[in-house]
């Protein structure tokens, strides 16, 4: 399995993000983002955490307008795996692979702590390594991550089921409690918590382990 | 030739920063701020002969997010 890590300027979670695919066995390529190509054979693309182009505009906003973008978002239409984390998942909404945008916190806190999310699905290879239902233990780390969306939306990712995770005990003013979220064909995932620093013993906590050796497992086997 | 671009958030979206600096007035003694909203102002240089619909594309593409914001603009 292979995938790619986008860096931008003032990415910071990029190589986290890819020790954490590393130990779940793939392989990893960085990628910059004036690429205007992906190396072959990706499978999944990681949009890190961080505060790409300084948060400027405004977050993900310029990221999402760079060359390499424009190639994730091929690969996503052609049916590509992506994830994003934090400002990743800031940087899809830009895009608009994912619904929504993320407002700043409602009380206007940075917020780093580790919370715990409830798994809503486990119909995705993202979820499937864990049972919906379960709680798990993920650091946040944002300043804006206020989930909002218009009703219609939000009432189409409850029905269609692509809530990935909610907050145990919303901690930003996410409406619906929403951590991360689906696209309809449930191969783009964008999450505001960071499962790739809760992926080793080191960290204090492994719960993000299950979401890259599912999602690992699941397109080495293909 | 110049525009200026004035981009809000929609009504209905929150206004946390904007809710603080109502609080902030209100705190100093100004009575009667039923309410703020803050928003941004982004003056573009442009090559004489830029339409206003090559304005609100720069709009539409980057400058607001309009699953969030409104915006308008002013050419100068």
């Amino acid at each position: 399995m292979k995938a790619a890590v986008v860096v931008f300027p003032g990415s910071n979670c990029d190589r986290d993000l890819a020790v954490a695919f590393r130990a779940a066995g793939a392989d990893v390529e960085m990628v910059w983002h004036k690429d205007t190509s992906l190396p072959d054979g990706i499978d999944v693309v990681g949009v890190p955490g961080g505060f790409s182009f300084g948060d400027y505009l405004r977050c993900g906003a310029i990221a999402a307008n760079s060359p390499i973008c424009r190639e994730v978002v091929g690969h996503a239409q052609r049916g590509g795996f992506v994830l994003g984390v934090c400002n990743g998942f800031q940087v899809l909404t830009e895009t608009g692979l994912l619904p929504g945008a993320l407002l700043r916190n409602a009380k206007l806190k940075y917020i780093c702590k580790t919370v715990g999310l409830r798994v809503e699905t486990s119909q995705s290879h993202f979820t499937e390594g864990y049972n919906a239902g379960d709680v798990v233990d993920i650091p946040i780390a944002h300043h804006d991550g206020n989930y909002f969306a218009d009703a219609e939306t939000l009432k189409v990712l409850e029905d269609q089921d692509r809530v990935a995770f909610r907050y145990t005990d919303n901690p930003n003013g996410s409406q619906n409690d929403i951590a991360g979220i689906l696209s309809p064909n449930r191969r783009v995932l964008g999450m505001m918590p960071h499962p790739e620093r809760a992926a080793d013993d080191g960290h204090g906590g492994t719960d993000g382990q299950a979401l890259f050796r599912a999602l690992t497992g699941a397109l080495t086997a293909v | 030739m110049k525009a200026r671009v004035h981009v809000m958030l929609k009504d209905g979206v929150l206004d946390p920063q904007g809710a603080a600096v109502r609080h902030a007035l209100g705190a100093m003694g100004f009575d009667g701020v039923g309410g703020v909203r803050q928003g941004k102002v982004i003056e573009l240089d442009l090559a004489d002969g830029t339409t206003e619909a090559q304005v609100d594309e720069m709009c539409e593409k980057l400058l607001a997010n309009t699953v969030i914001e409104r915006y308008s603009v002013e050419l100068l």
